[in-house]
C-alpha cells in the first residue's frame, strides 16, 4: 500500500477499498521504524491522526469529504498549526504551540488530508543538508551516510522512504528542490504569491515560498490545487484564480520549446549527474519539445546577492525571538540586555546566528546602499534575465543541484561550500519564478534531480512537463531498498 | 553679548481614528485592560503577516491634500529595527524613504496678525509601539501591547518655526485640521495628539543651524511652549558660558519645569531601515485621490475667510469662532436662526458663552445650550425686548435652568420699557424727587445727565429702553 502514490491512495480511499485508519496505522508503524535512523519526525502526532482518519472515513463512508479525504500527510515544522508544537528546528521553539493554524495548514485541512506529525529541518529553514536542526540531523534513505538535503529535509527523507504519500515543504534558496533531488522525489516551489505565508514562519519573506514534495508530479498537482490560492491575511498573496493543476497533465509536449541554462552545465557539475539530466533532455525531445541552449549572463551573481537579501531579512524576522512573549528564555535574567542576550545565544544555533549577524551588518549605516541595494539591484538584473529567455522559450531546465547527496558533516565547516549547493535553485527564488524538481536518474546510484523552471503563475505547465516525462520514465518510482 | 535666533521644527503624532488597527482586526479603543486589545498579529506571534487597514490610507490622503501637499503615488513601507520589550516583533512599521505625503504647508496667525506659511517636510504612516508598565509592579516590568499597532501620522515640519509661540500655533494650527479632518480625535491626556520639537539657537543674520536637541514626546500646548522656552535659554545660556550644545534626546519634566538628556547620539540606534518585504508598495491612483479630495469637509482657512466676507467679522473674530469644527458649526446655526445678526452671535459665542463652558469645563458640543437657544435670546436683543445688560441676566438664567430666553422674559417681567409715556413718567418722579440735582445740571454741570439716567433704570429696575431715555431725558432735564 505505501508504494502507491497520492493519486492512487486517494482513489482506493474514495471506492473504500481501503480506510483511512488502516492507512494512518500502516504509515505511523513505518514512521516508527525508520525514526532512529532517518529522524525524519519532530512530533508525530498519532493518537490525532488517527481520531481524524476514523472521521475522514465516516466522511467517505457517507459519500462525502474533500479531494485529500482520509489521506495521511505531513507539513514541515515550520507550518503553524494549531495545538501541535511547531519548532522551526529550533531551540528557540522547541516548546511553542501555535494557538492557530497557517492558511495551507487549515486548507489541507478542509481538504481531508490527515496530519501524522512535523517534519524535520535545518533550523529556521537555514540550511542546505539538514544538519542545523536542533533535533539532529535527517539522514538521506538512500544511504544513511549522507544528507537528505534542506532545509526541507525531513519531508523529502519521508517522502523518499515512504513514510508519507506527500508533505509541506517550503523554498527560500532551493529548500524544496534540492532535497527533493538528493533524496529522489519530486517537488514544486510555486511562483512567490501564489500559496500564502501566513501561518508559515518566516525566514526571508521576499523568497519563502511554501510547496509540497511528493512521489509524482501528478501527486503535487493534486496537493498544490488545494494548497494554493488568494489568502487576504497575506498581502503578498497573489488574488488570481487557481487553474486546475490536474486538467493539463496530459497535454501533448508537441512543439514546447526548452531552454536548457548554459550557466548550470558551465562550473563544477558532476558529469554522472550531468549524463541523468541530458538523457532527461532527450527524452522531452522525443515527446516532441524541442531543446535549445539559452545563457543568462547575471546567473552567476545569483549566490552573493541572495546572500544578502535572505539574511538580511532575517535578522529582522528573527528579531521577534527575545524570551518576552514566546520562545526560549534564559533562566534568571539579570535584566533586559542579559535577557536579550543569553535567551537568544542560547535558542539559536550557529548557522541561524551566522545568517543574523550577516544581515545585521548589510542592513547597516554606511553599508546598506554597498549591500543590500546593490543585491536588489542584482536581483532585477536577474528577473529581466529570466523574462528574456522566457521570451524564446516555454520552459528552463538544467540540473537541480551540483552533485547528488554529499556526507554527513562534510560541508559544516565551510559555510560558503554549503552555500554553493545552491548555486542552481537560487535565481528562481530572486526571480520569484516557479520551479519543480523531478528524479532523473542515478548518479552514482545516487539520485540525480531536474530542475524545470517556468514563467510566473506557469506552475499547470510545469506540472504538465513533468507528468508527461514521468509516463517515460520510473526514476520517480524509485524506493530505496532499506524502505521498499 | 550676540542676538540669537531660535530655529524650531515640530514633528507631530497623530493617532489615527480608526476602529481597528493599522495591520490587524484587533480594536483601537483606549483604556480598556491590558493586552486585551493585542491580537496574535499585535503580539507579533511567529508566522503571522501585516495587512494594511484601507481606511489608515484614506485619512493620511485626507490630510496630505489639506495641506496642499504632493500624494505620492507609489509609497513604501520599511522596518525599523530595534528592540525593545514593548515592540513586540523587534521592529515598527513605518515609512522611510518614501512616505505617503510628501511637502505640503499650514499656515499660522502669528501675534502681529501676519500670517506665516510653514513647510511640512512629509507625514507617513506607522504604528504605535505598545507600553511598558512600572507600577505597582516591584522590580518587574509590565507589558501592555493594546497601543501596539495603534495607526498613527507622523507630520514633520520644516526647520522654518521662530520661537516658542509659533510652535504653538503651528501645533494648535495642525490640532484643529486633524479634527476638522475627523481622522484623530486631538485628544492629548491620552497620547492621541503629542509632539517632538527639535530646537537649536543660532546668532542671528547667520545661516547655519546650531546643534539641535530632540524634546520627546510633549503632550500639551503649554508644555510645547515651557519646554522650547526652556531649552532655548538653556542652549544660549550654555554656548554663552563657552559650552558647546550637544546632540541629543531630551526629556521635559512638567514638574520640575525642565528638559533633561535622555541619551546622546553617540548612544543612538541605527535602525537598519528596509523595505518591509511582508507589505507591497503603496499604490495610489488620481481616482482615489479626487474621490478622497471630493469628501474634504470645508477647512478652517476657508470657513474663516467665508466668515469674515459672508458675516462681517473681523480676521480675529473669524479665527477663533473656525478654531474647532464644533464652534464654527454652532455659531452658524445661531446665525441661521438670527440671521441679521452676525456680529452680535460672534459676540455673544465667543463672549458669554465661551466664558460659561470654560468655567463648567463643558465642550461646544456638550448640548447645555442649544444654538437655537442662544439666537432666542439674541432676538430679544435685537428687537430690543430687552437690553444687553439685562440679557446677560437672563442668558446666566437660561444656563442654570435650561429655560428658554422668552419663558424667562416673561416670568420674570424684564422686558424692556419702550411705551414713551411711561419712561416719560418715571423721569418726571426722578425729577421731583431731586430738586436740587436739577438745578445744578441746569446751572451747566453736564456731568448730571449720568446720574438721571441712572436713577431712572434703578426706578425702573433697569428696564427702561436705553436709547429712548436718553432722548427723553435730553429733552426734559433742559427745561
Amino acid at each position: 500500500m505505501y508504494r502507491q502514490t497520492l493519486t492512487q491512495l486517494a482513489a482506493e480511499l474514495r471506492a473504500r477499498r481501503v480506510s483511512s485508519v488502516e492507512l494512518v496505522r500502516a504509515f505511523l508503524a513505518r514512521i516508527e521504524a525508520s525514526q532512529s535512523t532517518l529522524n525524519a519526525f519532530v512530533t508525530v502526532t498519532a493518537e490525532q491522526a488517527l481520531a481524524q482518519a476514523e472521521a475522514a472515513d465516516r466522511a467517505l463512508g457517507a459519500g462525502r469529504g474533500g479531494p485529500l479525504e482520509g489521506v495521511p500527510f505531513g507539513h514541515k515544522d515550520l507550518f503553524c498549526t494549531a495545538g501541535v508544537r511547531t519548532t522551526c528546528g529550533s531551540r528557540m521553539l522547541e516548546n511553542f504551540i501555535s494557538p492557530y493554524d497557517a492558511t495551507v495548514v487549515s486548507r489541507l485541512k478542509a481538504a481531508g488530508a490527515v496530519m501524522l506529525g512535523k517534519l524535520n529541518m535545518d533550523e529556521f529553514a537555514m540550511g542546505s543538508s539538514n544538519e542545523t536542526s536542533y533535533f539532529g540531523p535527517v539522514r538521506n534513505p538512500w544511504n544513511p551516510a549522507l544528507v537528505p538535503g534542506g532545509s526541507s529535509g525531513g519531508s523529502a527523507a519521508a517522502v523518499a522512504a515512504r513514510l508519507l504519500p506527500a508533505a509541506t515543504a517550503t523554498d527560500t534558496g532551493g529548500s524544496i528542490r534540492q532535497p527533493a533531488a538528493f533524496c529522489g522525489v519530486t517537488g514544486i516551489k510555486p511562483t512567490y504569491g501564489r500559496v500564502s505565508r501566513y501561518g508559515m514562519i518566516a525566514f526571508a519573506s521576499s523568497l519563502d515560498q511554501g510547496g509540497v514534495i511528493a512521489a509524482s508530479a501528478e501527486d503535487t498537482a493534486r496537493v498544490l490545487r488545494e494548497m494554493a490560492g488568494f489568502d487576504p491575511r497575506d498581502s503578498t498573496s497573489v488574488d488570481a484564480p487557481v487553474p486546475d493543476y490536474l486538467a493539463g497533465l496530459e497535454q501533448s509536449l508537441s512543439g514546447l520549446k526548452i531552454g536548457v541554462l548554459k550557466e548550470f552545465f558551465d562550473t563544477g557539475l558532476d558529469p554522472a549527474y550531468e549524463r541523468c539530466v541530458r538523457e532527461a533532455l532527450a527524452v522531452f525531445e522525443r515527446l516532441g519539445a524541442s531543446v535549445r541552449e539559452v545563457s543568462l549572463p547575471n546567473i552567476p551573481l545569483s549566490v552573493p546577492a541572495y546572500y544578502v537579501v535572505a539574511p538580511a531579512e532575517c535578522s529582522s524576522n528573527l528579531a521577534r525571538y527575545d524570551g518576552v512573549r514566546f520562545g526560549h528564555r534564559c533562566a534568571e535574567a539579570r535584566d533586559l540586555e542579559d535577557l536579550y542576550k543569553r535567551s537568544r545565544s542560547e535558542g539559536f544555533g550557529a548557522e541561524v546566528k551566522r545568517r543574523i549577524m550577516t544581515g545585521t551588518y548589510v542592513l547597516s549605516a554606511g553599508y546598506y546602499d554597498a549591500y543590500y541595494l546593490k543585491a536588489q539591484r542584482v536581483r532585477r538584473l536577474i528577473t529581466s534575465d529570466f523574462a528574456r529567455a522566457f521570451g524564446e522559450v516555454d520552459l528552463l531546465m538544467g540540473p537541480t543541484t551540483p552533485t547528488p547527496a554529499f556526507e554527513l558533516g562534510a560541508k559544516v565547516a565551510d559555510p560558503i561550500t554549503m552555500y554553493l549547493n545552491d548555486i542552481y535553485t537560487i535565481s528562481a527564488n530572486l526571480a520569484g519564478l516557479p520551479a519543480m524538481s523531478v528524479p532523473c536518474g542515478f548518479a552514482a546510484g545516487l539520485p540525480a534531480g531536474l530542475q524545470i523552471i517556468g514563467p510566473h503563475f506557469a506552475e499547470a505547465r510545469l506540472l504538465n512537463a513533468a507528468h508527461r516525462y514521468q509516463r517515460e520514465t520510473d526514476w520517480h518510482l524509485r524506493i530505496p531498498e532499506a524502505y521498499a | 553679548m550676540s542676538a540669537w535666533e531660535t530655529v524650531i521644527g515640530l514633528e507631530i503624532h497623530a493617532q489615527l481614528a480608526t476602529r481597528s488597527k493599522i495591520f490587524s482586526g484587533a480594536a483601537t479603543a483606549y483604556g480598556a485592560v491590558p493586552n486585551s486589545q493585542a491580537c496574535l498579529v499585535d503580539l507579533g506571534y511567529p508566522g503571522v503577516l501585516p495587512v494594511l487597514n484601507a481606511e489608515v490610507v484614506r485619512m493620511a490622503v485626507r490630510f496630505g491634500l489639506a495641506i496642499d501637499a504632493r500624494i505620492a503615488r507609489q509609497s513604501v513601507f520599511a522596518r525599523k529595527n530595534y528592540f525593545y520589550p514593548d515592540l513586540p516583533k523587534g521592529y515598527q512599521i513605518s515609512q522611510y524613504e518614501l512616505p505617503i505625503v510628501a511637502a505640503g504647508a499650514i499656515e499660522i496667525v502669528l501675534e502681529d496678525g501676519t500670517v506665516k506659511r510653514i513647510g511640512v517636510t512629509r507625514a507617513h504612516l506607522e504604528e504605535d509601539a505598545g507600553k511598558s508598565l512600572h507600577e505597582g509592579l516591584g522590580a518587574l516590568t509590565g507589558i501592555d501591547l493594546n497601543r501596539a499597532g495603534t495607526p498613527l501620522i507622523e507630520i514633520v515640519s520644516e526647520p522654518e518655526l521662530r520661537s516658542a509661540k509659533e510652535a504653538v500655533a503651528y501645533m494648535k494650527k495642525v490640532h484643529t485640521l486633524v479634527r476638522y479632518l475627523e481622522i484623530c480625535d486631538g485628544n492629548m491626556q491620552e497620547g492621541s495628539f503629542r509632539c517632538d520639537a527639535n530646537v537649536s539657537v543660532r546668532p542671528v543674520g547667520t545661516e547655519k543651524f546650531g546643534t539641535r536637541a530632540e524634546i520627546k514626546n510633549i503632550n500639551s500646548f503649554r508644555y510645547v511652549e515651557k519646554a522650547i522656552q526652556y531649552e532655548v535659554a538653556r542652549q544660549i545660556e550654555l554656548i554663552e558660558s563657552g559650552g558647546k550644545v550637544v546632540q541629543e534626546t531630551r526629556l521635559w519634566d512638567p514638574d520640575k519645569g525642565e528638559t533633561r538628556s535622555m541619551r546622546s547620539k553617540e548612544e543612538a540606534n541605527d535602525y537598519r531601515y528596509f523595505p518591509d518585504p511582508d507589505l507591497l508598495p503603496l499604490e495610489i491612483d488620481e481616482a482615489y485621490i479626487e474621490a478622497v479630495r471630493a469628501a474634504l469637509p470645508e477647512l478652517p482657512d476657508a470657513k474663516a475667510a467665508r466668515f469674515v466676507c459672508e458675516y462681517g467679522l473681523s480676521a480675529y473674530d473669524a479665527l477663533v469662532l473656525t478654531a474647532s469644527r464644533d464652534l464654527a458649526d454652532y455659531y452658524e446655526a445661531v446665525v441661521r436662526a438670527v440671521p441679521t445678526q452676525p456680529k452680535l452671535a460672534a459676540n455673544w459665542v465667543m463672549g458669554e458663552l465661551s466664558a460659561a463652558l470654560n468655567k463648567d469645563g463643558l465642550e461646544i458640543d456638550s448640548g447645555r445650550l442649544s444654538a437655537e437657544g442662544l439666537a432666542g435670546l439674541l432676538a430679544r436683543i435685537a428687537d430690543e425686548t430687552i437690553s444687553g445688560k439685562i440679557a446677560k441676566d437672563v442668558f446666566e438664567a437660561m444656563w442654570a435652568s435650561g429655560e428658554s430666553a422668552d419663558a424667562l422674559i416673561e416670568a420674570k417681567g424684564l422686558k424692556q420699557i419702550t411705551d414713551t409715556g411711561a419712561i416719560e413718567q418715571a423721569i418726571d418722579a426722578v425729577m421731583a424727587k431731586n430738586p436740587a440735582q436739577l438745578a445744578e445740571f441746569r446751572a451747566g454741570k453736564d456731568k448730571l445727565f449720568g446720574f438721571f439716567v441712572g436713577q431712572v433704570m434703578k426706578a425702573t429696575q433697569g428696564k427702561a429702553n436705553p436709547a429712548q431715555l436718553n432722548e427723553l431725558l435730553k429733552k426734559k432735564l433742559p427745561g
